[in-house]
Formats: structure tokens, C-alpha cells, sequence
């Protein structure tokens, strides 16, 4: 073009009127200045008292888990007067402990099917239906499903004792299936059940957020161009949600891993047929006062959930690096 | 097959599972609404006959009262102590550039999620035991203070993040001084993000059984959350007039509580874990 | 009322970046002056290191007999208002006005009471008690200046006060702004990104770049005699003609064959000196028929915007393409072969080099 001008092209907003609200640019005062003159000093001062508190009894908690793991100390015994080193000697024998790698697989069970599958694909569901669901139809699931999530544990334990008992509970009422013991035989069963009634709430909470985020025009273009149902889904939505997905995946995969509501419902029983790690160890530690072989579990416990939460941010980022 | 015929065949397939998931996530619930007011009550949810004498059972039993009021101070407690403190450090963090802030923020928030549960009651056990706090409301308020305050200060700094720096700024070029900006301006900005978080903390601990059932021996100092699992006679039965309208009553305050925050402010939790 | 003196002043952040790069600036008791520039050329920043939410780092501020430098912006006996507004949501519209008075520490009672005399001629006198969530965007601002006034500052600092009203709204808060400020007589100095904003209400205006003052003065000045061709190319509702040419004798070589006029007044400028010839089209006409065709550009209509009582013509001569504001009754068809003439008096030259300054004749 011979028609330009030497100087830059007129810089936008130059000429006329324009937008309101104008472009905040490199003008917008940067997000984290101190705007209340509070001062270094004084901003330690107010972060200070809640480090303190999650030092002592969060932080110090886990570090020392590390440190008791790796003793033979129990609250009753000779391990009770003086606790002896025994180096890795709990983790050998958690190992070589049949009621550990037993309780490790239930574990799995319990979290892949109770949180990872059960949640988050109902949770997911719930979600994508309530977005368009009746004015009465609505209201009524969403409380409901809500209120699994939000009444007390101690008393949720007790409705689905309710729920399941042998000779009245409601289960078998409905089902016509008299002293049909759910609890004693499909302990498992139950309390994957169990999880995902309870915790279904917070995935379709995260899920209709999420799904709230997704462009309307996206899903329109979408269906102009004479996509289905399932395909807007899979070409529009799921790409836009992905983040969503893994982070609740992540926060309730965490949360199902140290689970001890189950406690309250079979008591880890039949005979150990449901006893998941947390069982396990409050079993084990709390009253069988074996602290040290219980500190070792734990750890194993831990370092699970940081596996998995390293995992998960490793994808994270991944994704982040794509788009 | 004819597209109207397969329409209707969807709608009809679509309200057969939504009317199941009602029934599933309903089932469980009728106990808790029916068995408090039906005569004789027992595991069986039903209905037969009105009656409010059950509710004379947990008027009479000494124990009823205590354990709400246990119930009350550690969720109060725990849910002042940790408004408070999150507010210091949302504030002062959401502010004041403090290097490597996000990281330990996200860390602490995976140790949190983490950490409270039964991995490490060990070591809490001992460590409260040592600090002479077994068997005190104290030590379970702290402990759960302590599990909470990550997750409290991640959401309520999101929440002071999105109000704009302009009001301190304005206050600032009016004169104000440091705590004449707190106290006037971002203190009651930011009051219903401390709401919805106090009220996030109270609900929490209100529900835990597992802390005070570890760390209280005494069942004077425990809470509804526990004692509600001592309500069996003799026998090993459990009392089922009791049990029933306790459940009722313990699980009230939740219910209200959350959805008034709920009706107010939303759901504030959504917008903490975006990812 | 006071002056208000930057002399050098400098605000660098830690990362090196200056966001205000040696600013020298006295703006007169009582003037309405306007910080112009496109976004992140520090205007704002200018206006926050004279409020004191950012320190300065290096010069000084000196407003009226003080130095404030190092004064917090609280001591500097300026009232600001935000962008945003920044009206605390929780208090009334009387507490909001009153809150500088409070920090005054004067009584409940006068404070209401000076509330209410600040707003009534506002037009705020029914609102007093509603919240800032109740208002509209008009009424807010008016609440926002009202809390400015209340405290009776030396200076107003008024940051995009017009930028969160619809368009229709801006123009009547242009006017009454501007009533307002002559009526309180209270030096003030506003920041907007809008060259029309600035033209319209200013007394003096700044056109800010990269941290640099490019020009200061009225806004007919700077109109009508930008001092660079960044300035030329950011004031103005249409865009300034500006092509590249040649002095040869007294005529400027366009290139292509099409050359215009060398003005009488730039008759000393050296034979073969690359200059940018530059013209408003507000000042490029329609030529009559028949006229010299000495100081003709004829071209093609290529593009035709209609302004409301004006056109906006685009005329192609070949080589180059000339805009002319032209009245709507001579409104020419795409197409059309069309004699464009401009006039001469407010042609002006710019050296075509990188700072693009004008050619002083």
C-alpha cells in the first residue's frame, strides 16, 4: 500500500467515541499492590496466625507420621514404655500383611467405583440434565441431592441402617426381599452405593458451574451446523470442561481415599470384607493402640494421595500447555 | 423407526430415570422425616399415626442437650476461629505480593484434603495427648481449625481478589489510615465472603464425627456427632424415639444454615476450585 | 485551589518498566486539564503518583505552596474519583458523600447535613438514602464527584470519569462536568483515552506516549497543529491524511505523479527533503469546477462513511488515498471521479523519521 503514512497505524480508540469501560491495558494498577498501605511487616503479621495454626496441626501432623512410622510404638506393651527404632520394619510388615494388601485393594474398589466412575459420571449427568430440566423436576432433585451432601455423617449412617436393616428396612420393604442382610453380604456394594449417593452433590455443583462456562454461542454453532445431543457434548463441551473434570476427579478421588464414613455404616466388616484403608488404620492404630505400625500405613496413605495429586497436576499443566 | 415415535420414546425413557434417581437419592431421607413422628418407631420408615411423643424422649434424656450444645461450641469455635484467621491472611495475601504465595496456597490445600481424614489422626492423637489437650473441646477445635483454614483461605481470597482495589485506594486518598481503611471499607466488603466461608466451617464441623470421637473420651464434652451412636438400651437395641427426632433436630441447623447461604450468596465453593 | 508542578518526575516499577518517564508540568490554578494518550501510555499512572497511590521515583509534585512528594494521599489535600467510582456498596449515598468528613472526624450531624448541601444541586436530594447498588450508572457518578466535592479539595483527579457511562449519557456528563468545574472553580486534572473527551472539556490537555509528555497546550492548538505524527494520528474524530513525499522546488512529490502544493509557509524547507505532508480531511473540499488544477488531487471514490452531517469520502488518485470530510449535500457515489482540494494555510509538514516532529517553518 503506498497510501500509509510513515508513523504506526492510528492507534485504536484514536478516533470517535469509544467503548465504555476502556481497555485497562498496561495502565490498570497492578493486581497485588498494597493498596491499604498495609505494609510488609504488618501483612506478615496478619498471615502469621493462620500459618502458625495450619503448622502445628496440619503440617506437623503429616511430618511427623514420617518420624512414627518408622517405630515400634504402641499404646500398650513394651513398645508403649520405650519405643524402639525398627527402621522399615512397619512398611515390611504391612507388606507381608494379608489384612493390609486386602484392605489396599478394597481401597481401590472403593475409590474407582464410589468417586472416580459413581460421582463423577452421575454428578456430570445430573448436571447436563438439571441444565434443562423442568421447573419442578429441578428444584426437587437438586434439594435432594443436596441434602444427602450437606446432613450430618453420623446421621446419613444412620438412614441407610434404616435403609438396609434386615427385617424393616425400606429396601427390603420395596423390594419385597425379606431378610435379604445387605450389610452382610454385599458390604462393598453398599458402601460404594453409599459414597455416591452421599457425594454426588459436589461433582453436580463443580459440573454445573463448569457447564455454565461453556459458551452458549459454542453449543449454537454446534447445533447449526446439525450436530446431535451427544456430539455437542463431545465436540463443545467435554473439551471446555476438561480442567473441571480433572480437578474435581482429583479433589474426590483425595476426599473418598481418607473416607471414614463406611465406618459408620458396616464397620468395616463382614470379618474385614469392607475395611478400607482408614478403617484399617483407625483399627489398627486407635484401637489396637499399634501407633507406630498404624504411622506407617498412614504414610503409605499419604504418599498415595501425593502420587495421585502429582499425577494430576502433571496433566494439568499438560493441558494447560496445549491450549 | 419414525423420528416422533423415537422422540416420545426418549422423553418417556428420560423421566423413568430421572423418577428412579428421585427415588434413589429420596429413599434413604424418608426415615428422617417419617420416623420421628410415627408411634412406636422403629427401623421401618413408615407412617402410621401422628405423634410428637417421641420428641418427649429426647426432652427427657439427660444427655440430648449437652451434646447439642458441645456440638455448638466446637462448630462456633471452630467457625470464629477460622473467619478470623482467614480473613488476616486472605486479606494480607490477596494484597501484598508475598513471593511463591500461589504455590503455598495450592499446597496447603492438597495437604489439607490430605492430611484430615484418619492418615494422620496418629500422630494428632499423640501430639494432643503431649500438649495435655486430649479429651478437651479445645484441642478438636484447634485440630479442626487447623484442616480447615487452608481450604477457608483459598476461598476467601478469592473472594477479596475480586473486590476491587479502588475502595481502599478511595478511602487512602480521603485520608483514611491503614486500620481506618480495614475497619471501614474492606471489612464489611468482604463480610459475606466471610459469611459463606463461616458458614462452610459451622456445617463441617458440625457433621465430623471423627475428630471428637477420637480426641474426646469424656461423653459430656462430646458432640451430637458422636453421642448420637450411644442411644442403645440394654439390649444393644438402638432407642428409636430417641434416635429418630435427635437426627431430626441435630440435622436441622445444616439444613437451614446452608440454604440461607446458599439463597444468598451461592455457592461459593465453585468459584475457589476452578482449577 | 492551587498550581500544580510536576518537574521531573519519574515512577519506575521494580521490573524496570517506567510507567511515567520524566514528566515536566505546570498546570495553572483552576484549569481543567486532561491527560490524553492511548492506554498504557502511564496517564494513570501520572494521575496516581500525583494522588500518592504511587510513589514517586524520582522528581517532584508540588501542588500550591507544598511539596507532597512524599506525602501519603491522604495529607495531599486531593479528592480522586475512580474509574470504577469505588462507592463503598454497604453505605448509603449520604455516608458515602460524608466518608471523607468522617476521616475529618466532623460530627454525624454536620456531615449529613454538608452531605446534603453537596448533593442536592447534584440532583442527589431524593437518593440519600439508597444504597450504590440502587443507582444507575449516571446517578453513581454524580455520587462519586459529590464525594469529591464534600471535602473541598485543592484538586480534583478525575481517572476515565466518563469511560462506564453508555455513549448517549457521556456526551450530556461531558457538559455538565464541565459546567460543573467552572462553577467550583477547582483545578482539576481528568484522564481519559477519548481525544474527544479531552477537545471537548479540557482547558489544556496532555498527549501522553510511552511515559512522555508529547505535546501540551489547548485543545485548538493541538488540533490544529499536532506537534508529531503520533499526536496528528491520535487526535481528531477522522484520521488525518498523512503521506509521504518529497520536496522538490515548491511542490511536495507524492510519488505516482500526484504532488501537491509546498505551503507558502514552508517555502525555506530544502529541495529533496523526505517530509510527511499531512491534512485533516476536515480541511480537504470538494474543488470547484474549473479551478487551477495547480493544487487538484483527483481520484476515484473508493469509500463513502456517512458521519451524520458530514461524509467521510476516501478518494483513490492511483498512487495515493486522500480522505475530505465533505457536507452531506455534496455526497459523491462510489466510484464517482472526484477533485479534491485542500486548504493550504493548514497543511503541515512532519520530518519522516522515527519521532515524526513538525517542520517548523
Amino acid at each position: 500500500m503506498p497510501t500509509t503514512s510513515p508513523a504506526a497505524e492510528p492507534v485504536a480508540g484514536a478516533a470517535g467515541p469509544s467503548a465504555p469501560g476502556g481497555p485497562p491495558g498496561a495502565d490498570a494498577p497492578r493486581p497485588d499492590r498494597d493498596v491499604a498501605g498495609l505494609g510488609r511487616a504488618r501483612a506478615l503479621g496478619f498471615v502469621a496466625p493462620a500459618l502458625l495454626v495450619i503448622a502445628v496441626f496440619l503440617v506437623f501432623p503429616a511430618v511427623w507420621t514420617i518420624y512414627l512410622g518408622l517405630l515400634d510404638y504402641s499404646l500398650t506393651g513394651a513398645g508403649a514404655q520405650a519405643p524402639t527404632f525398627v527402621g522399615l520394619g512397619n512398611y515390611l510388615d504391612a507388606l507381608s500383611d494379608p489384612g493390609f494388601t486386602r484392605s489396599l485393594w478394597l481401597t481401590l474398589l472403593y475409590v474407582g467405583g464410589s468417586a472416580v466412575v459413581g460421582q463423577n459420571v452421575l454428578g456430570f449427568l445430573l448436571a447436563w440434565y438439571l441444565r434443562g430440566a423442568r421447573r419442578v423436576v429441578r428444584p426437587v432433585l437438586t434439594v435432594l441431592v443436596l441434602l444427602a451432601w450437606i446432613l450430618p455423617g453420623s446421621v446419613v449412617a444412620f438412614l441407610w441402617q434404616a435403609l438396609l436393616d434386615r427385617r424393616a428396612g425400606t429396601l427390603n420393604t420395596l423390594l419385597g426381599t425379606a431378610d435379604q442382610a445387605w450389610v452382610l453380604d454385599h458390604p462393598m456394594w453398599v458402601i460404594v452405593v453409599f459414597n455416591v449417593w452421599r457425594g454426588t452433590a459436589f461433582s453436580m455443583l463443580l459440573y454445573t458451574a463448569a457447564l455454565s462456562s461453556v459458551p452458549r454461542s459454542h453449543l449454537e454453532v454446534a447445533r447449526m451446523s446439525g450436530a446431535s445431543g451427544w456430539q455437542q457434548l463431545r465436540d463443545v463441551v467435554l473439551p471446555t470442561v476438561r480442567r473441571h473434570v480433572l480437578t474435581n476427579t482429583l479433589l474426590i478421588t483425595l476426599w473418598t481415599f481418607n473416607d471414614f464414613s463406611p465406618y459408620l455404616l458396616t464397620g468395616g466388616g463382614p470379618n474385614g470384607a469392607s475395611e478400607i484403608l482408614p478403617v484399617y488404620i483407625y483399627r489398627e492404630a486407635i484401637i489396637g493402640g499399634h501407633l507406630g505400625y498404624g504411622s506407617a500405613i498412614s504414610l503409605l496413605l499419604l504418599l498415595a494421595n501425593l502420587v495421585i495429586a502429582v499425577f494430576y497436576l502433571r496433566v494439568l499443566r499438560g493441558r494447560k500447555d496445549e491450549s | 423407526m419414525n423420528p416422533a415415535v423415537r422422540h416420545v420414546l426418549g422423553r418417556v425413557g428420560a423421566y423413568v430415570v430421572v423418577c428412579l434417581l428421585v427415588v434413589f437419592f429420596a429413599l434413604p431421607l424418608l426415615w428422617l422425616v417419617l420416623t420421628p413422628f410415627t408411634p412406636n418407631p422403629t427401623y421401618r420408615a413408615s407412617l402410621s399415626g401422628f405423634t410428637l411423643d417421641n420428641f418427649a424422649a429426647l426432652v427427657d434424656n439427660p444427655q440430648v442437650w449437652p451434646s447439642i450444645r458441645n456440638s455448638l461450641v466446637l462448630a462456633g469455635g471452630s467457625a470464629l476461629l477460622v473467619i478470623a484467621l482467614a480473613a488476616l491472611a486472605a486479606y494480607a495475601l490477596s494484597r501484598v505480593r508475598v513471593p511463591g504465595r500461589d504455590q503455598l496456597l495450592y499446597a496447603l490445600l492438597l495437604l489439607s484434603s490430605i492430611v484430615t481424614g484418619t492418615a494422620a489422626m496418629v500422630p494428632i492423637f499423640l501430639m494432643l495427648f503431649q500438649l495435655g489437650l486430649i479429651d478437651r473441646q479445645l484441642g478438636v477445635v484447634l485440630v479442626l481449625t487447623g484442616g480447615l483454614l487452608p481450604a477457608a483461605v483459598f476461598m476467601l481470597k478469592d473472594f477479596v481478589d475480586g473486590v476491587p482495589r479502588s475502595y481502599e485506594e478511595s478511602a487512602r486518598v480521603f485520608g483514611a489510615r491503614p486500620n481506618q481503611v480495614l475497619r471501614h471499607v474492606v471489612l464489611p466488603v468482604i463480610r459475606p465472603g466471610m459469611a459463606t466461608v463461616g458458614v462452610w466451617a459451622l456445617v463441617q464441623v458440625w457433621g465430623n464425627f471423627l475428630v471428637p470421637y477420637v480426641l474426646l473420651a469424656n461423653p459430656s464434652k462430646q458432640p451430637a456427632a458422636v453421642v448420637m451412636y450411644t442411644f442403645y438400651d440394654a439390649g444393644g437395641q438402638p432407642d428409636f424415639a430417641l434416635i429418630s427426632t435427635f437426627a431430626l433436630v441435630y440435622s436441622v441447623p445444616v439444613v437451614v444454615l446452608y440454604l440461607v447461604v446458599n439463597r444468598r450468596y451461592g455457592f461459593a465453593f465453585q468459584g475457589g476450585i476452578k482449577g | 485551589m492551587a498550581t500544580v508542578e510536576l518537574t521531573d518526575l519519574v515512577k519506575q516499577y521494580p521490573n524496570g518498566v517506567r510507567g511515567v518517564d520524566g514528566v515536566d508540568l505546570a498546570i495553572a490554578d483552576g484549569e481543567f486539564f486532561a491527560l490524553l494518550g492511548p492506554s498504557g501510555c502511564g496517564k494513570t499512572t501520572l494521575l496516581r503518583t500525583l494522588a500518592g497511590l504511587e510513589a514517586a521515583t524520582e522528581g517532584s509534585i508540588r501542588i500550591g505552596e507544598r511539596d507532597v512528594t512524599a506525602l501519603e494521599p491522604g495529607e495531599r489535600d486531593v479528592a480522586m474519583v475512580f474509574q470504577d467510582y469505588a462507592l463503598f456498596p454497604h453505605m448509603t449515598v449520604t455516608e458515602n458523600i460524608a466518608y471523607p468528613l468522617r476521616i475529618q472526624k466532623v460530627a454525624r450531624g454536620e456531615r449529613d447535613e454538608r452531605a446534603r448541601e453537596t448533593a442536592d444541586p447534584l440532583s442527589l436530594g431524593a437518593l440519600l438514602e439508597r444504597r450504590p447498588a440502587q443507582l444507575s450508572g449516571g446517578q453513581q457518578q454524580r455520587v462519586a464527584l459529590a464525594r469529591a466535592i464534600a471535602c473541598h479539595p485543592q484538586v480534583f483527579l478525575f481517572d476515565e470519569p466518563l469511560s462506564n457511562l453508555d455513549a448517549r449519557l457521556r456526551l450530556e456528563a461531558r457538559t455538565f462536568l464541565k459546567q460543573l468545574q467552572r462553577r467550583l472553580g477547582v483545578t482539576t486534572v481528568f484522564v481519559t483515552h477519548d481525544q474527544a473527551e479531552a477537545l471537548a472539556m479540557s482547558d489544556r490537555m496532555a498527549v501522553m506516549e510511552a511515559g512522555r509528555i508529547r505535546q501540551v497546550g489547548t485543545p485548538r492548538e493541538v488540533f490544529q497543529r499536532p506537534a508529531s505524527l503520533f499526536v496528528a494520528n491520535f487526535i481528531g474524530a477522522t484520521p488525518m491524511n498523512l503521506l509521504e513525499g518529497t520536496v522538490s522546488g515548491d511542490r511536495v512529490e507524492l510519488g505516482g505523479g500526484t504532488s501537491v502544493d509546498l505551503p507558502q509557509a514552508y517555502r525555506g524547507v530544502a529541495d529533496g527533503e523526505r517530509v510527511v505532508w499531512g491534512v485533516r480531511p476536515e480541511y480537504v473540499a470538494a474543488a470547484a469546477e474549473g479551478s487551477a488544477a495547480d493544487d487538484v488531487l483527483v481520484g476515484e471514490v473508493a469509500a463513502v462513511e456517512n458521519l451524520g452531517v458530514t461524509v467521510l469520502v476516501s478518494v483513490d488518485t492511483g498512487s495515493v488515498q486522500v480522505r475530505a470530510v465533505l457536507p452531506e449535500d455534496a455526497e459523491p457515489a462510489v466510484g464517482d471521479r472526484l477533485r479534491l482540494t485542500p486548504q493550504t494555510a493548514r497543511v503541515l509538514l512532519y520530518r519522516a523519521d522515527e519521532d515524526g516532529g513538525l517542520v517548523e517553518p
